[in-house]
């Protein structure tokens, strides 16, 4: 086992902000190409009129789910040592809600809203403020929300784990469902497409 | 080169005659596959995902001690964005990698001809319509995010792809809202 590199101490903190600056870089300029940028091109994916940001985003996830499990097979990465937040799944469910209906409604997340700040889109610095704003009222409603914030604990825990299914037969589930919704993604923009120059 | 010179206009730009076009934009699963291969790198290198959501905390903690002390105070989640008192808060990961991201966003656009100031909507949405609701889904998706833990970064993009059960589920959770509401905000899009 050598990775992940940062927690077998192969370079300091100070050194781990440059690399996070130029991963940020990566990130940025992948996102940018990915569309991301763009709000109307976020919200399409939502009426199935280009689906291309769906596409970027599970490829993905297929494409580093696939490299860390063959790093991990062969030794090199300890997937152990990488950090991923723990699951709480009723605020989990309600949260992603709440933000699924903003997604929408704003046209970005908080991720692709920078991105498309940088690119020039005003609606997007407004989609900011309104996100510092919500964060706000998060903090004053903290105190009373606490409860349910902290319920429904499972901690550290993966789809295998949870199912006591091998993670290969997991991964392998992953890349049929992903292969299902590209071909689904297809499917709707094509049904889209026909039903607007139907018309 | 001036910065209006970076920002001017491109008529073959994704937005033409009212119609999403996306011209320029490079296929998408290639692109997939290289957002893949940044991810994979962060986690090897780091044995962390990327995120966007804290820093966005860290602001509005910060911000928050300055103009409302009292609130801070034996306030859990606000602590937690500004750390021990002594180092910067902003010193952390996070911040790094979000200025990196808004430069190679940039440089991304640049290249493309895609960075121009401009409002992004529907042909039928007018300017101050779509401000308004930038607004609000902004301050949906806040409060969504802090809820859950994370935003599509944290716990989509990269919970997703560590399997988390909770990455998941959120990722079920934000497609669900989004579609189910599609509707109500279609003439702002579409």
């Amino acid at each position: 086992m050598t990775a992940p590199f940062y927690k077998f101490g192969l370079f300091n903190d100070e050194v781990s902000f440059i690399i996070a600056f130029v991963l940020g870089l990566a990130f940025g300029f992948v996102f940018e190409r990915g569309g991301f940028g763009s709000g109307r091109m976020l919200a399409a994916q939502f009426y199935f009129t280009d689906m291309r940001v769906f596409k970027v985003m599970f490829t993905a996830i297929v494409v580093a789910m696939i490299g860390l499990f063959y790093l991990n097979w062969i030794g090199f990465i300890d997937l152990s040592l990488i950090y991923f937040g723990d699951t709480y799944i009723m605020p989990q469910i309600v949260g992603g809600l709440i933000l699924g209906v903003g997604f929408v409604i704003g046209g970005y997340c908080p991720g692709t809203s920078t991105v498309a700040i940088a690119t020039g889109r005003l609606d997007a610095i407004v989609y900011l403020l309104g996100g510092a704003f919500g964060i706000f009222v998060f903090g004053e409603v903290f105190p009373y929300i606490s409860d349910f914030f902290y319920s429904t604990p499972m901690g550290r825990i993966t789809l295998p784990e949870l199912f006591g299914i091998d993670h290969g037969i997991i991964l392998l589930a992953v890349i049929l469902l992903a292969i299902a919704g590209f071909t689904g993604a297809d499917w709707g923009e094509k049904y889209m497409k026909s039903k607007k120059e139907g018309k | 080169m001036s910065i209006k010179e970076w920002f001017h206009h491109h008529d073959h730009d994704n937005v033409q005659d009212g119609e999403l076009t996306p011209k320029h934009y490079t296929n998408p699963y290639l692109i997939g596959l290289l957002l893949g291969i940044v991810l994979l790198a962060t986690f090897v290198i780091m044995g962390r995902g990327m995120g966007a959501s804290g820093v966005l905390s860290t602001v509005v903690s910060v911000g928050v001690e300055k103009v409302l002390p009292a609130s801070v105070e034996g306030n859990e989640f606000y602590q937690g964005y500004l750390g021990d008192g002594e180092s910067n808060p902003f010193k952390n990961w996070l911040s790094f990698e979000i200025i990196g991201m808004i430069i190679g966003g940039f440089i991304s656009g640049a290249i493309s001809g895609r960075n121009k100031i401009t409002i992004e909507k529907g042909p039928r949405a007018t300017n101050k319509m779509r401000l308004a609701l930038a607004f609000v889904g902004g301050s949906l998706m806040g409060f969504g995010a802090k809820m859950a833990r994370g935003c599509t970064s944290g716990q989509a993009l990269t919970g997703g792809t560590m399997l988390s059960v909770g990455g998941w589920v959120f990722m079920l959770a934000v497609f669900a809202g989004a579609y189910a509401f599609a509707y109500f905000v279609r003439r702002q899009w579409t």
